[in-house]
């Protein structure tokens, strides 16, 4: 009995067809995240511009932005740094994105071995960014 | 200085950063942060934080660019991405665990390394030998296009290409750096991929790697909007300038720069460390 070719090559034209979405994908979500950062960073320079920032002091504890729900308030209240933050988040996202979408795609053509191995590498990814 | 000042200064810094990455194909996140540590006194933890966010930039613009071609190997990338995530957690709570001195040193070794490897010549270490019998079992052989057609090619020594990821994440995660040098050193000279199979696929999981710690740096307040701005858009504008100057330029003599350079910072980043000033 022959096997089909791409399952010893492990590349074919669906793989192909992936990764044309997962780069739209992820041109897209950086696109967005610089965006979204250019927007808020103008507004934290016209709103902060002159004031003199210490970073060699590390108070990073005590930062007002450390989770999803603090940036979506911050957004939703038009605060500008928080707006840079929500860049950042969206830039976080955009590999996930692109993690998930390779999931559904294995999910599709029924290759259920690396639709779990992208599911655990999204288990992780979802960790990292909510739990941590 | 005021922030509108910080912010200009920032820009450009990250712009040369980028641009100097794009065209070395070495990332920017390796100058990153001894650029805001030794030349704008940022805490490290700061530095690292603003780093992975450029990381994650530069890799997910650059494997948007190369993904078309149908060099990177996505099996390869998906299974290996289990090891580096895992790493990069383990590497971003080794972060919270150690000094920020520790940090320095360990960055400033990483980065003698890469500036060595980075003369290095290229070569393709691709054996005509047996694949290994779980690369058969994952499907992970594949093929590559050439000037000839498509080339196929084999996968060995899974388990040890595994394990140098993991570490490949751990340096990713404490660091804030893409590890593109590790991930490299796992595909091509562990796993037997040709070259540029591995360097794009190493590109591909980069951003990935980084997105698993990058959470937990936000978390815990080591990404900062005042530095990300500036350091986020201007690696990007200097990856994007690079990927379209680099099929104009001799870039070996390129890569020797920046190898003279990342040596200099390494030195002046384990001189700081050693005398307390980080």
């Amino acid at each position: 009995m022959s096997v089909p070719h791409t399952l010893i090559t492990g590349h074919s034209t669906a793989d192909d067809r992936t990764e044309q979405v997962v780069g739209t994908v992820l041109r897209l979500g950086v696109l967005i995240a610089a965006a979204v950062t250019l927007v808020g960073g103008v507004l934290y320079l016209i709103q902060s511009g002159a004031t003199h920032p210490d970073y060699h002091t590390f108070r990073g504890q005590f930062s007002p932005l450390r989770s999803l729900a603090d940036v979506a308030r911050g957004v939703a209240a038009g605060n500008a740094d928080a707006i840079v933050q929500a860049g950042v988040v969206l830039l976080i996202a955009t590999p996930i994105a692109r993690v998930a979408l390779t999931l559904v795609a294995f999910a599709i053509r029924k290759d259920r071995l690396y639709a779990l191995i992208s599911a655990l590498v999204l288990v992780l990814l979802a960790y990292g960014l909510l739990g941590g | 200085m005021p922030v509108t000042d910080i912010t200009i200064l920032l820009f450009l810094g990250a712009l040369a950063a980028g641009l100097l990455g794009a065209l070395t194909g070495l990332g920017g996140g390796a100058i990153i942060v001894p650029l805001l540590t030794i030349l704008f006194h940022v805490d490290i933890r700061y530095a690292v934080g603003t780093s992975l966010v450029s990381v994650i930039a530069t890799s997910s613009g650059a494997a948007a660019a190369y993904v078309k071609e149908g060099y990177s190997n996505i099996r390869v990338g998906m299974l290996l991405e289990i090891a580096t995530t895992i790493g990069a957690i383990t590497g971003a709570f080794i972060a919270g665990l150690v000094s920020p001195t520790a940090v320095a040193v360990i960055f400033g070794i990483v980065l003698l390394h890469t500036a060595w490897t980075s003369t290095r010549p290229r070569v393709d270490h691709m054996s005509g030998g047996p694949s290994d019998p779980i690369a058969l079992r994952l499907r992970l052989d594949s093929t590559f296009p050439t000037a000839n057609g498509p080339q196929h090619y084999q996968v060995r020594r899974v388990p040890l290409g595994f394990g140098l990821m993991y570490i490949a994440g751990v340096l990713s995660g404490l660091l804030g750096i893409g590890s593109g040098v590790v991930k490299v050193l796992a595909m091509d000279r562990a796993m037997g991929l040709p070259f540029k199979v591995s360097t794009t696929t190493s590109n591909f999981m980069i951003g990935v790697t980084a997105a698993a710690s990058a959470g937990i740096y936000l978390h815990r307040g080591y990404i900062v909007p005042g530095l990300a701005f500036p350091v986020m858009l201007g690696v990007l504008a200097g990856a994007l300038a690079g990927a379209r100057m680099l099929p104009h330029l001799h870039t070996q003599k390129l890569r020797v720069v920046f190898s003279v350079l990342v040596a200099a910072l390494a030195v002046e980043l384990l001189l700081n460390a050693l005398t307390g000033k980080i």
